[in-house]
Protein backbone atom coordinates (compact mmCIF):
# COMPACT_ATOMS: atom_id res chain seq x y z
CA UNK A 1 0.00 0.00 0.00
CA UNK A 2 2.69 2.20 1.22
CA UNK A 3 4.37 1.77 -2.36
CA UNK A 4 1.48 2.71 -3.89
CA UNK A 5 0.90 5.96 -1.97
CA UNK A 6 4.23 7.02 -2.98
CA UNK A 7 4.45 6.13 -6.44
CA UNK A 8 1.50 8.65 -6.52
CA UNK A 9 3.01 11.39 -5.32
CA UNK A 10 5.87 11.23 -7.71
CA UNK A 11 5.35 11.62 -11.31
CA UNK A 12 5.54 8.90 -14.29
CA UNK A 13 9.28 8.60 -16.46
CA UNK A 14 7.19 9.01 -19.83
CA UNK A 15 6.00 12.57 -18.61
CA UNK A 16 7.59 15.06 -20.70
CA UNK A 17 8.95 17.49 -18.45
CA UNK A 18 8.85 20.61 -20.60
CA UNK A 19 5.01 20.06 -21.22
CA UNK A 20 3.88 20.74 -16.96
CA UNK A 21 2.70 21.50 -15.26
CA UNK A 22 0.34 21.01 -17.35
CA UNK A 23 -2.47 23.32 -19.05
CA UNK A 24 -5.30 21.26 -17.15
CA UNK A 25 -7.24 23.26 -14.30
CA UNK A 26 -7.04 22.25 -11.30
CA UNK A 27 -8.96 19.17 -9.71
CA UNK A 28 -9.69 17.99 -13.60
CA UNK A 29 -9.86 14.62 -13.75
CA UNK A 30 -7.75 13.91 -17.29
CA UNK A 31 -5.03 14.77 -15.97
CA UNK A 32 -5.54 12.63 -13.12
CA UNK A 33 -5.96 9.73 -15.49
CA UNK A 34 -3.07 10.56 -17.77
CA UNK A 35 -0.87 10.30 -14.45
CA UNK A 36 -2.14 6.65 -14.20
CA UNK A 37 -1.88 5.86 -17.95
CA UNK A 38 1.43 7.32 -17.37
CA UNK A 39 2.64 5.03 -14.66
CA UNK A 40 0.97 1.85 -16.25
CA UNK A 41 3.41 2.98 -19.49
CA UNK A 42 5.90 2.94 -17.27
CA UNK A 43 5.22 -0.45 -15.48
CA UNK A 44 5.23 -2.28 -18.95
CA UNK A 45 8.00 -0.28 -20.15
CA UNK A 46 5.74 0.28 -24.22
CA UNK A 47 7.13 3.99 -24.11
CA UNK A 48 9.38 3.35 -26.91
CA UNK A 49 6.17 0.73 -28.65
CA UNK A 50 3.74 3.33 -28.03
CA UNK A 51 1.71 6.17 -30.45
CA UNK A 52 -1.21 7.87 -29.13
CA UNK A 53 -4.19 10.00 -30.72
CA UNK A 54 -6.21 12.08 -29.07
CA UNK A 55 -9.19 14.12 -29.93
CA UNK A 56 -10.14 17.90 -29.33
CA UNK A 57 -11.88 19.41 -26.70
CA UNK A 58 -9.99 19.05 -22.90
CA UNK A 59 -7.92 16.20 -24.28
CA UNK A 60 -5.55 18.24 -26.88
CA UNK A 61 -4.29 19.80 -23.79
CA UNK A 62 -2.48 16.91 -23.57
CA UNK A 63 -0.82 17.00 -27.45
CA UNK A 64 2.64 16.96 -25.58
CA UNK A 65 1.69 15.59 -22.49
CA UNK A 66 4.49 12.36 -22.70
CA UNK A 67 8.01 11.64 -24.03
CA UNK A 68 5.93 9.60 -26.84
CA UNK A 69 4.65 10.81 -30.84
CA UNK A 70 1.25 11.85 -29.75
CA UNK A 71 -1.16 13.39 -32.82
CA UNK A 72 -4.17 15.80 -32.25
CA UNK A 73 -6.62 15.19 -34.51
CA UNK A 74 -10.11 16.39 -34.68
CA UNK A 75 -13.46 15.64 -32.62
CA UNK A 76 -14.63 12.05 -32.50
CA UNK A 77 -11.74 11.42 -35.46
CA UNK A 78 -9.24 9.36 -33.09
CA UNK A 79 -10.32 6.66 -33.45
CA UNK A 80 -10.37 6.08 -37.37
CA UNK A 81 -6.63 7.86 -37.33
CA UNK A 82 -5.47 4.82 -34.80
CA UNK A 83 -7.19 1.97 -36.83
CA UNK A 84 -5.12 3.44 -39.81
CA UNK A 85 -2.05 3.92 -37.48
CA UNK A 86 -2.77 0.26 -36.39
CA UNK A 87 -3.25 -1.32 -39.82
CA UNK A 88 -0.08 0.47 -41.30
CA UNK A 89 1.99 -0.87 -38.45
CA UNK A 90 0.69 -3.62 -36.58
CA UNK A 91 3.60 -4.13 -33.70
CA UNK A 92 2.99 -0.56 -32.38
CA UNK A 93 0.82 -0.44 -29.59
CA UNK A 94 -1.84 2.58 -30.48
CA UNK A 95 -4.05 4.42 -28.28
CA UNK A 96 -6.65 6.97 -28.68
CA UNK A 97 -7.91 8.65 -26.05
CA UNK A 98 -10.85 11.31 -25.86
CA UNK A 99 -13.81 12.86 -24.20
CA UNK A 100 -17.37 11.56 -24.22
CA UNK A 101 -18.58 14.02 -26.56
CA UNK A 102 -16.03 12.17 -28.70
CA UNK A 103 -16.65 8.92 -27.91
CA UNK A 104 -20.58 8.98 -28.02
CA UNK A 105 -21.96 11.91 -30.15
CA UNK A 106 -19.62 12.69 -33.04
CA UNK A 107 -17.30 10.25 -33.06
CA UNK A 108 -19.72 7.21 -32.21
CA UNK A 109 -19.92 5.95 -35.33
CA UNK A 110 -16.54 4.85 -35.77
CA UNK A 111 -16.22 3.46 -32.30
CA UNK A 112 -18.74 1.06 -32.84
CA UNK A 113 -17.27 0.13 -35.96
CA UNK A 114 -13.89 -0.24 -34.31
CA UNK A 115 -15.60 -2.18 -32.16
CA UNK A 116 -17.35 -4.27 -34.46
CA UNK A 117 -14.48 -5.13 -36.51
CA UNK A 118 -12.42 -5.90 -33.67
CA UNK A 119 -9.61 -3.24 -34.47
CA UNK A 120 -6.61 -4.08 -31.93
CA UNK A 121 -6.62 -0.47 -30.75
CA UNK A 122 -7.14 0.67 -26.90
CA UNK A 123 -9.68 3.26 -27.01
CA UNK A 124 -10.26 5.15 -23.38
CA UNK A 125 -12.89 7.60 -22.90
CA UNK A 126 -12.64 9.95 -20.16
CA UNK A 127 -16.28 10.60 -19.00
CA UNK A 128 -17.24 14.16 -17.26
CA UNK A 129 -20.83 14.02 -18.57
CA UNK A 130 -20.14 17.20 -20.23
CA UNK A 131 -18.51 19.12 -22.83
CA UNK A 132 -15.79 20.84 -20.69
CA UNK A 133 -13.36 22.78 -23.15
CA UNK A 134 -16.50 24.93 -24.61
CA UNK A 135 -18.05 25.99 -21.43
CA UNK A 136 -19.70 22.71 -19.85
CA UNK A 137 -22.35 21.76 -22.39
CA UNK A 138 -25.04 18.79 -22.30
CA UNK A 139 -23.58 15.87 -23.38
CA UNK A 140 -25.32 12.19 -24.05
CA UNK A 141 -23.74 11.16 -21.16
CA UNK A 142 -25.49 13.83 -18.79
CA UNK A 143 -27.39 12.47 -16.22
CA UNK A 144 -30.95 13.03 -16.14
CA UNK A 145 -31.68 16.37 -14.17
CA UNK A 146 -27.78 17.07 -14.76
CA UNK A 147 -28.06 20.75 -14.85
CA UNK A 148 -25.55 22.48 -18.06
CA UNK A 149 -25.32 25.40 -19.73
CA UNK A 150 -27.39 23.77 -22.31
CA UNK A 151 -30.00 22.28 -20.15
CA UNK A 152 -30.10 25.11 -17.48
CA UNK A 153 -33.70 23.78 -16.00
CA UNK A 154 -31.55 20.18 -15.40
CA UNK A 155 -31.31 17.11 -18.10
CA UNK A 156 -34.85 16.22 -19.64
CA UNK A 157 -34.56 12.39 -20.60
CA UNK A 158 -38.04 12.87 -22.59
CA UNK A 159 -36.59 14.88 -24.89
CA UNK A 160 -32.38 14.60 -24.13
CA UNK A 161 -31.98 10.66 -23.47
CA UNK A 162 -31.45 9.51 -20.40
CA UNK A 163 -27.92 8.74 -19.65
CA UNK A 164 -25.61 7.45 -22.61
CA UNK A 165 -23.70 4.40 -21.48
CA UNK A 166 -21.13 4.02 -23.57
CA UNK A 167 -19.17 0.14 -22.71
CA UNK A 168 -22.58 -1.28 -22.11
CA UNK A 169 -23.29 -0.56 -25.44
CA UNK A 170 -20.41 -1.40 -27.29
CA UNK A 171 -19.88 -4.54 -25.61
CA UNK A 172 -23.07 -6.25 -27.38
CA UNK A 173 -21.04 -5.98 -30.96
CA UNK A 174 -17.69 -6.51 -29.45
CA UNK A 175 -15.81 -9.41 -30.20
CA UNK A 176 -15.66 -12.31 -27.49
CA UNK A 177 -11.22 -11.56 -26.92
CA UNK A 178 -12.06 -7.61 -26.84
CA UNK A 179 -11.89 -6.15 -23.26
CA UNK A 180 -14.35 -3.35 -22.33
CA UNK A 181 -14.48 -1.65 -18.68
CA UNK A 182 -15.75 1.21 -17.14
CA UNK A 183 -13.42 2.69 -14.25
CA UNK A 184 -13.11 5.87 -11.82
CA UNK A 185 -10.45 8.20 -11.00
CA UNK A 186 -11.90 7.71 -7.82
CA UNK A 187 -10.27 4.07 -7.31
CA UNK A 188 -6.63 4.91 -8.51
CA UNK A 189 -5.50 0.79 -8.07
CA UNK A 190 -7.93 -0.39 -9.83
CA UNK A 191 -8.69 2.18 -12.45
CA UNK A 192 -4.10 1.61 -12.74
CA UNK A 193 -5.29 -2.07 -13.53
CA UNK A 194 -8.01 -1.62 -15.66
CA UNK A 195 -5.75 0.78 -17.57
CA UNK A 196 -3.10 -2.10 -17.54
CA UNK A 197 -5.85 -4.66 -18.84
CA UNK A 198 -6.67 -2.19 -21.55
CA UNK A 199 -3.15 -2.13 -23.10
CA UNK A 200 -2.23 -5.99 -22.43
CA UNK A 201 -5.32 -6.98 -24.37
CA UNK A 202 -4.16 -5.35 -27.47
CA UNK A 203 -0.84 -6.54 -27.22
CA UNK A 204 -1.64 -10.02 -25.79
CA UNK A 205 -4.87 -10.59 -27.85
CA UNK A 206 -4.80 -8.22 -30.61
CA UNK A 207 -8.24 -7.44 -29.79
CA UNK A 208 -9.98 -3.93 -29.40
CA UNK A 209 -9.77 -2.92 -26.06
CA UNK A 210 -11.87 -0.05 -24.29
CA UNK A 211 -12.04 1.55 -20.89
CA UNK A 212 -14.63 4.29 -19.86
CA UNK A 213 -12.96 6.62 -17.00
CA UNK A 214 -15.47 8.56 -14.58
CA UNK A 215 -13.61 12.06 -14.38
CA UNK A 216 -14.54 15.05 -12.59
CA UNK A 217 -14.38 18.87 -13.98
CA UNK A 218 -14.71 21.08 -11.22
CA UNK A 219 -14.55 23.81 -13.27
CA UNK A 220 -17.77 23.41 -15.50
CA UNK A 221 -19.19 21.07 -12.45
CA UNK A 222 -19.04 24.17 -10.38
CA UNK A 223 -17.81 21.82 -7.87
CA UNK A 224 -15.52 22.28 -4.52
CA UNK A 225 -12.97 19.74 -4.47
CA UNK A 226 -15.64 17.55 -1.70
CA UNK A 227 -18.30 17.98 -4.10
CA UNK A 228 -16.42 16.79 -6.87
CA UNK A 229 -16.30 13.88 -5.30
CA UNK A 230 -19.59 14.04 -3.94
CA UNK A 231 -20.69 14.18 -8.05
CA UNK A 232 -18.30 11.71 -8.87
CA UNK A 233 -19.72 9.21 -6.55
CA UNK A 234 -23.00 10.03 -7.85
CA UNK A 235 -22.09 9.29 -11.33
CA UNK A 236 -20.67 5.67 -10.14
CA UNK A 237 -24.30 4.77 -9.34
CA UNK A 238 -25.69 6.05 -12.38
CA UNK A 239 -22.26 4.22 -14.44
CA UNK A 240 -21.18 0.95 -12.76
CA UNK A 241 -17.49 0.68 -12.22
CA UNK A 242 -16.13 -2.95 -13.99
CA UNK A 243 -15.38 -5.15 -16.74
CA UNK A 244 -18.38 -5.36 -19.10
CA UNK A 245 -20.43 -8.66 -20.03
CA UNK A 246 -22.29 -9.27 -23.15
CA UNK A 247 -26.27 -9.20 -22.57
CA UNK A 248 -26.66 -12.96 -23.80
CA UNK A 249 -30.02 -13.76 -25.29
CA UNK B 1 3.89 -0.25 -82.08
CA UNK B 2 3.50 1.23 -78.67
CA UNK B 3 1.60 -1.71 -76.25
CA UNK B 4 -2.30 -0.10 -75.47
CA UNK B 5 -4.45 -1.59 -72.79
CA UNK B 6 -7.69 -1.64 -72.77
CA UNK B 7 -8.93 -0.64 -69.44
CA UNK B 8 -11.35 2.11 -67.86
CA UNK B 9 -10.47 5.04 -66.35
CA UNK B 10 -10.66 3.43 -62.93
CA UNK B 11 -8.61 0.80 -63.72
CA UNK B 12 -5.73 3.24 -64.77
CA UNK B 13 -6.11 5.35 -61.34
CA UNK B 14 -5.80 1.66 -59.90
CA UNK B 15 -2.78 0.82 -62.01
CA UNK B 16 -1.19 4.27 -61.80
CA UNK B 17 -1.24 4.65 -58.09
CA UNK B 18 0.11 1.13 -57.25
CA UNK B 19 2.59 2.19 -59.86
CA UNK B 20 3.43 4.98 -58.01
CA UNK B 21 4.16 3.68 -54.67
CA UNK B 22 0.93 3.15 -53.36
CA UNK B 23 0.55 0.80 -50.65
CA UNK B 24 -2.77 1.53 -48.77
CA UNK B 25 -6.29 2.72 -49.29
CA UNK B 26 -9.19 3.60 -47.25
CA UNK B 27 -12.36 4.19 -49.19
CA UNK B 28 -16.30 4.24 -48.94
CA UNK B 29 -18.16 2.89 -52.09
CA UNK B 30 -19.61 6.26 -53.87
CA UNK B 31 -20.37 6.19 -57.90
CA UNK B 32 -18.48 6.84 -60.13
CA UNK B 33 -15.03 6.32 -57.59
CA UNK B 34 -16.53 2.65 -56.45
CA UNK B 35 -14.60 0.66 -58.61
CA UNK B 36 -11.02 2.53 -57.20
CA UNK B 37 -12.14 0.63 -53.88
CA UNK B 38 -12.71 -2.62 -55.73
CA UNK B 39 -10.31 -2.78 -57.72
CA UNK B 40 -7.35 -2.40 -54.83
CA UNK B 41 -8.94 -4.64 -53.19
CA UNK B 42 -8.75 -7.33 -56.18
CA UNK B 43 -5.27 -6.12 -56.89
CA UNK B 44 -4.25 -6.50 -52.60
CA UNK B 45 -5.47 -10.05 -53.22
CA UNK B 46 -2.35 -10.74 -55.29
CA UNK B 47 -0.10 -8.61 -53.94
CA UNK B 48 -0.11 -8.81 -49.67
CA UNK B 49 1.89 -5.61 -49.66
CA UNK B 50 -1.85 -3.53 -50.27
CA UNK B 51 -2.98 -2.80 -47.13
CA UNK B 52 -7.12 -1.53 -46.82
CA UNK B 53 -10.40 -1.49 -44.89
CA UNK B 54 -13.75 -0.27 -46.46
CA UNK B 55 -14.60 2.07 -43.62
CA UNK B 56 -18.01 2.96 -42.41
CA UNK B 57 -17.99 6.59 -44.00
CA UNK B 58 -15.93 8.90 -45.78
CA UNK B 59 -15.01 10.62 -42.19
CA UNK B 60 -13.51 7.73 -40.76
CA UNK B 61 -11.62 6.44 -44.60
CA UNK B 62 -9.80 10.28 -44.60
CA UNK B 63 -8.82 10.20 -41.43
CA UNK B 64 -7.69 6.29 -41.33
CA UNK B 65 -5.44 7.57 -44.76
CA UNK B 66 -3.59 10.32 -42.27
CA UNK B 67 -2.76 7.12 -39.77
CA UNK B 68 -1.82 5.21 -42.61
CA UNK B 69 0.14 8.18 -43.78
CA UNK B 70 1.55 9.12 -40.25
CA UNK B 71 3.08 5.49 -40.04
CA UNK B 72 5.01 6.37 -43.64
CA UNK B 73 2.48 4.67 -45.92
CA UNK B 74 1.33 6.16 -49.18
CA UNK B 75 -2.08 6.17 -48.73
CA UNK B 76 -5.27 7.20 -50.21
CA UNK B 77 -8.90 7.62 -51.22
CA UNK B 78 -11.43 7.61 -53.86
CA UNK B 79 -14.54 9.63 -53.22
CA UNK B 80 -17.13 11.63 -54.81
CA UNK B 81 -19.95 13.94 -54.76
CA UNK B 82 -21.12 14.23 -51.40
CA UNK B 83 -18.45 11.51 -50.07
CA UNK B 84 -16.19 14.76 -50.96
CA UNK B 85 -17.99 16.27 -49.09
CA UNK B 86 -17.82 14.20 -45.65
CA UNK B 87 -13.93 14.29 -46.62
CA UNK B 88 -13.51 17.53 -46.19
CA UNK B 89 -12.80 16.86 -42.53
CA UNK B 90 -9.90 14.84 -42.23
CA UNK B 91 -8.26 17.20 -45.42
CA UNK B 92 -8.77 19.99 -43.07
CA UNK B 93 -6.70 18.64 -41.26
CA UNK B 94 -4.11 17.38 -43.28
CA UNK B 95 -3.75 20.92 -44.85
CA UNK B 96 -3.54 22.28 -40.92
CA UNK B 97 -0.40 19.42 -40.62
CA UNK B 98 1.13 18.89 -43.38
CA UNK B 99 0.50 15.83 -44.14
CA UNK B 100 0.70 14.13 -47.83
CA UNK B 101 -2.71 13.12 -47.63
CA UNK B 102 -3.71 11.62 -51.53
CA UNK B 103 -7.52 11.68 -53.05
CA UNK B 104 -8.92 10.56 -56.47
CA UNK B 105 -11.63 12.49 -57.19
CA UNK B 106 -14.51 11.17 -59.75
CA UNK B 107 -16.62 14.09 -59.89
CA UNK B 108 -20.48 13.49 -60.21
CA UNK B 109 -23.25 15.92 -59.76
CA UNK B 110 -24.31 18.45 -57.40
CA UNK B 111 -24.93 20.08 -55.30
CA UNK B 112 -26.41 17.07 -53.11
CA UNK B 113 -26.86 13.89 -54.24
CA UNK B 114 -27.35 15.67 -57.67
CA UNK B 115 -26.31 12.74 -60.39
CA UNK B 116 -24.54 9.71 -59.96
CA UNK B 117 -21.62 10.21 -63.29
CA UNK B 118 -20.74 13.32 -64.52
CA UNK B 119 -19.87 17.12 -63.55
CA UNK B 120 -17.06 20.01 -62.84
CA UNK B 121 -18.60 20.97 -60.05
CA UNK B 122 -16.11 19.75 -57.37
CA UNK B 123 -13.38 22.10 -58.48
CA UNK B 124 -14.23 24.57 -56.02
CA UNK B 125 -14.31 21.58 -53.26
CA UNK B 126 -11.34 20.34 -54.10
CA UNK B 127 -9.37 23.55 -54.33
CA UNK B 128 -10.99 25.20 -51.61
CA UNK B 129 -12.88 22.97 -49.53
CA UNK B 130 -11.55 23.20 -46.16
CA UNK B 131 -11.71 26.12 -43.31
CA UNK B 132 -8.51 27.67 -44.39
CA UNK B 133 -7.18 29.69 -47.73
CA UNK B 134 -6.84 25.97 -49.39
CA UNK B 135 -3.23 25.08 -49.64
CA UNK B 136 -3.67 22.12 -51.94
CA UNK B 137 -1.95 20.55 -55.26
CA UNK B 138 -5.09 19.75 -57.59
CA UNK B 139 -4.93 18.22 -60.86
CA UNK B 140 -7.17 17.43 -63.52
CA UNK B 141 -7.24 14.47 -66.18
CA UNK B 142 -8.38 14.89 -69.36
CA UNK B 143 -7.82 11.05 -70.94
CA UNK B 144 -7.69 7.88 -69.26
CA UNK B 145 -3.93 7.82 -70.44
CA UNK B 146 -3.79 10.84 -68.04
CA UNK B 147 -5.43 9.55 -65.35
CA UNK B 148 -2.88 6.97 -65.60
CA UNK B 149 0.33 9.21 -65.52
CA UNK B 150 -1.25 11.19 -62.87
CA UNK B 151 -2.40 9.01 -60.19
CA UNK B 152 1.58 7.52 -60.25
CA UNK B 153 2.59 11.48 -60.15
CA UNK B 154 0.14 12.88 -57.29
CA UNK B 155 1.91 10.16 -54.35
CA UNK B 156 5.27 12.20 -55.42
CA UNK B 157 3.71 15.74 -55.31
CA UNK B 158 1.99 15.06 -51.85
CA UNK B 159 5.37 13.59 -50.60
CA UNK B 160 7.80 16.17 -51.83
CA UNK B 161 5.81 19.09 -51.37
CA UNK B 162 3.60 17.55 -48.60
CA UNK B 163 0.53 19.61 -49.09
CA UNK B 164 -2.58 17.42 -49.54
CA UNK B 165 -3.04 16.38 -53.37
CA UNK B 166 -6.18 15.81 -55.59
CA UNK B 167 -6.65 14.07 -59.32
CA UNK B 168 -9.82 15.25 -60.53
CA UNK B 169 -11.63 12.62 -62.83
CA UNK B 170 -15.30 12.45 -63.80
CA UNK B 171 -18.11 9.42 -63.93
CA UNK B 172 -17.14 9.67 -68.03
CA UNK B 173 -13.68 8.78 -67.68
CA UNK B 174 -13.64 6.76 -64.64
CA UNK B 175 -16.12 4.52 -66.55
CA UNK B 176 -15.31 4.65 -69.96
CA UNK B 177 -13.06 1.74 -71.15
CA UNK B 178 -10.19 2.86 -73.85
CA UNK B 179 -7.20 1.64 -75.11
CA UNK B 180 -4.73 3.55 -72.90
CA UNK B 181 -1.07 4.79 -72.90
CA UNK B 182 0.48 3.19 -69.59
CA UNK B 183 3.16 6.07 -69.47
CA UNK B 184 5.18 5.50 -66.16
CA UNK B 185 6.08 8.63 -64.06
CA UNK B 186 10.16 8.75 -63.75
CA UNK B 187 10.52 10.52 -61.19
CA UNK B 188 8.85 8.68 -57.99
CA UNK B 189 9.24 10.50 -54.51
CA UNK B 190 9.42 7.80 -51.26
CA UNK B 191 7.26 8.13 -48.14
CA UNK B 192 8.95 8.39 -44.88
CA UNK B 193 7.70 7.94 -41.08
CA UNK B 194 5.72 11.41 -39.96
CA UNK B 195 5.64 9.95 -36.51
CA UNK B 196 9.21 8.96 -36.17
CA UNK B 197 8.64 6.13 -33.47
CA UNK B 198 11.70 7.60 -31.13
CA UNK B 199 11.12 8.10 -27.57
CA UNK B 200 14.57 10.16 -27.06
CA UNK B 201 13.03 12.44 -30.05
CA UNK B 202 8.90 11.91 -29.75
CA UNK B 203 7.08 14.11 -32.71
CA UNK B 204 4.24 16.02 -31.33
CA UNK B 205 1.70 17.40 -34.01
CA UNK B 206 -1.05 19.46 -33.45
CA UNK B 207 -3.40 21.43 -35.69
CA UNK B 208 -5.21 23.95 -32.86
CA UNK B 209 -3.11 26.61 -31.13
CA UNK B 210 -3.54 28.56 -28.46
CA UNK B 211 -2.22 32.02 -29.94
CA UNK B 212 -2.95 33.80 -32.83
CA UNK B 213 0.63 34.60 -33.74
CA UNK B 214 2.12 31.21 -33.12
CA UNK B 215 -0.70 29.90 -35.30
CA UNK B 216 -0.24 33.04 -38.03
CA UNK B 217 3.56 32.33 -38.17
CA UNK B 218 3.38 28.51 -38.84
CA UNK B 219 0.44 29.54 -42.17
CA UNK B 220 2.88 32.09 -43.49
CA UNK B 221 5.36 30.00 -43.47
CA UNK B 222 2.84 27.49 -45.34
CA UNK B 223 1.82 30.09 -47.79
CA UNK B 224 5.22 30.84 -48.04
CA UNK B 225 6.26 27.25 -49.34
CA UNK B 226 2.86 27.19 -51.61
CA UNK B 227 3.87 30.22 -53.41
CA UNK B 228 7.58 28.43 -53.96
CA UNK B 229 5.76 25.17 -55.40
CA UNK B 230 4.22 27.19 -57.83
CA UNK B 231 6.62 27.78 -60.83
CA UNK B 232 7.84 23.84 -60.09
CA UNK B 233 4.42 22.32 -60.20
CA UNK B 234 1.90 24.29 -62.37
CA UNK B 235 1.87 22.84 -65.71
CA UNK B 236 -0.85 23.03 -69.03
CA UNK B 237 -1.10 21.92 -72.09
CA UNK B 238 -1.44 24.17 -75.19
CA UNK B 239 -2.79 22.81 -78.41
CA UNK B 240 -2.58 24.93 -81.65
CA UNK B 241 -2.00 28.06 -79.71
CA UNK B 242 1.07 29.36 -81.71
CA UNK B 243 -0.90 31.44 -84.71
CA UNK B 244 -4.36 31.04 -82.39
CA UNK B 245 -6.65 34.17 -82.45
CA UNK B 246 -8.94 32.75 -80.35
CA UNK B 247 -8.56 31.15 -77.31
CA UNK B 248 -10.53 28.48 -75.63
CA UNK B 249 -9.72 27.67 -71.78
CA UNK B 250 -11.17 24.36 -70.24
CA UNK B 251 -10.19 21.21 -68.57
CA UNK B 252 -10.39 17.75 -67.79
CA UNK B 253 -13.00 15.91 -70.32
CA UNK B 254 -14.10 19.47 -71.53
CA UNK B 255 -11.19 19.98 -72.90
CA UNK B 256 -10.46 16.23 -74.29
CA UNK B 257 -14.15 17.55 -76.63
CA UNK B 258 -12.54 20.99 -77.07
CA UNK B 259 -9.39 19.61 -78.85
CA UNK B 260 -11.78 18.04 -81.45
CA UNK B 261 -13.69 21.59 -81.91
CA UNK B 262 -10.67 23.47 -82.50
CA UNK B 263 -9.72 20.59 -84.98
CA UNK B 264 -13.27 21.49 -86.81
CA UNK B 265 -13.32 25.15 -86.13
CA UNK B 266 -9.66 25.03 -88.02
CA UNK B 267 -11.37 22.82 -90.79
CA UNK B 268 -13.53 26.14 -91.04
CA UNK B 269 -10.50 28.46 -91.33
CA UNK B 270 -10.75 29.85 -87.97
CA UNK B 271 -7.67 30.02 -85.68
CA UNK B 272 -8.40 28.74 -82.71
CA UNK B 273 -6.45 26.92 -80.04
CA UNK B 274 -6.86 25.50 -76.56
CA UNK B 275 -5.18 26.24 -73.32
CA UNK B 276 -6.02 22.82 -70.87
CA UNK B 277 -4.55 23.95 -67.45
CA UNK B 278 -3.33 20.64 -65.90
CA UNK B 279 -3.06 21.92 -62.86
CA UNK B 280 -6.32 23.68 -61.23
CA UNK B 281 -4.33 24.46 -57.63
CA UNK B 282 -1.67 25.92 -58.47
CA UNK B 283 -3.03 27.36 -62.10
CA UNK B 284 0.01 28.04 -64.65
CA UNK B 285 -0.83 31.54 -64.29
CA UNK B 286 2.12 32.46 -66.75
CA UNK B 287 0.94 30.57 -69.45
CA UNK B 288 -2.36 31.35 -69.10
CA UNK B 289 -1.82 34.75 -68.96
CA UNK B 290 0.81 34.43 -71.91
CA UNK B 291 -1.57 33.20 -74.30
CA UNK B 292 -5.02 35.28 -73.39
CA UNK B 293 -3.16 38.70 -73.17
CA UNK B 294 -2.67 37.65 -77.01
CA UNK B 295 -5.94 36.31 -77.64
CA UNK B 296 -8.86 38.64 -79.68
CA UNK B 297 -11.61 36.95 -77.73
CA UNK B 298 -11.10 34.29 -74.88
CA UNK B 299 -13.99 31.38 -74.39
CA UNK B 300 -13.84 29.97 -70.86
CA UNK B 301 -16.22 26.78 -71.33
CA UNK B 302 -16.72 23.79 -68.32
CA UNK B 303 -19.57 21.59 -66.84
CA UNK B 304 -20.23 23.52 -63.71
CA UNK B 305 -20.91 27.58 -62.74
CA UNK B 306 -18.59 29.85 -62.89
CA UNK B 307 -15.91 27.59 -60.86
CA UNK B 308 -13.27 27.24 -63.12
CA UNK B 309 -14.02 30.83 -64.73
CA UNK B 310 -13.62 32.97 -61.85
CA UNK B 311 -10.08 31.29 -61.06
CA UNK B 312 -8.80 31.90 -64.41
CA UNK B 313 -10.39 35.80 -64.18
CA UNK B 314 -9.23 36.32 -61.12
CA UNK B 315 -5.29 35.54 -62.25
CA UNK B 316 -5.89 37.74 -65.59
CA UNK B 317 -8.34 39.88 -65.10
CA UNK B 318 -7.40 42.01 -68.08
CA UNK B 319 -9.63 39.49 -69.86
CA UNK B 320 -12.74 40.05 -67.92
CA UNK B 321 -14.40 42.51 -70.93
CA UNK B 322 -13.37 39.96 -74.02
CA UNK B 323 -14.07 36.49 -72.06
CA UNK B 324 -17.08 34.70 -73.77
CA UNK B 325 -18.40 32.07 -70.23
CA UNK B 326 -19.76 28.83 -71.78
CA UNK B 327 -21.74 26.81 -68.84
CA UNK B 328 -23.33 23.54 -68.54
CA UNK B 329 -23.45 22.71 -64.83
CA UNK B 330 -23.39 18.81 -64.35
CA UNK B 331 -23.90 18.21 -67.98
CA UNK B 332 -21.20 17.62 -70.59
CA UNK B 333 -20.46 18.82 -74.32
CA UNK B 334 -20.03 17.24 -77.71
CA UNK B 335 -17.18 18.98 -79.98
CA UNK B 336 -19.97 19.71 -82.66
CA UNK B 337 -21.85 21.18 -80.02
CA UNK B 338 -19.06 23.32 -78.56
CA UNK B 339 -17.70 24.49 -81.97
CA UNK B 340 -21.51 25.68 -83.16
CA UNK B 341 -21.32 27.42 -79.82
CA UNK B 342 -17.92 28.96 -80.28
CA UNK B 343 -19.13 30.07 -83.83
CA UNK B 344 -22.43 31.94 -82.09
CA UNK B 345 -20.02 33.80 -80.57
CA UNK B 346 -16.89 35.03 -83.24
Amino acid sequence: MTKIIDKNFSMPKCFNQNSKPSLYCPGCGQSIFLKHFGFVIDELSIQNKITLGIDIGCSLLAWNFFNFDIVQTHHGRSVPVAVGYKLSNRRRIVVSIMGDGGGYAIGLQSLLHATFRNNPISVFVLNNTGYSMTGGQMAPTSIPGEITTTSPAGKDPKTSGRAFHGPELIKQLSDDKSYIARASVSNPILLQKMIKKTLENQIKNNSFSFLEVLVPCPTNWKTTAKESFEFLSKLENEFPIGEMTRNEK
Amino acid sequence: MEKLNYITGNEASVLGAIEGGADSFFGYPITPATEILEGWIKKSEENKNLNYLQTEDEIAAGFAVIGAILAGKKAFTATAGIGHVLMQDPISMAENERLPFVGIIAQRGGPSTGTVIYSQQELNLASYGGNGDGLRIVYSASSVSEVYYLSQKIFSTAWKYRFPTFLLTDGYLAKQRVNTRLEKYLKPFPASKILKEIKEKPTHLRNCYGSETEFANILKRNIRDYKNLIDKISESESYLTSNAEYLIIAHGSVASAVKDSVDILRDNNIKIGLLRPITIRPLDSRNIRRLALKAKKVFIIESAFEQFARMIIYKVPEIANKTAKIFKPAEGFTPDEIASLINEKL
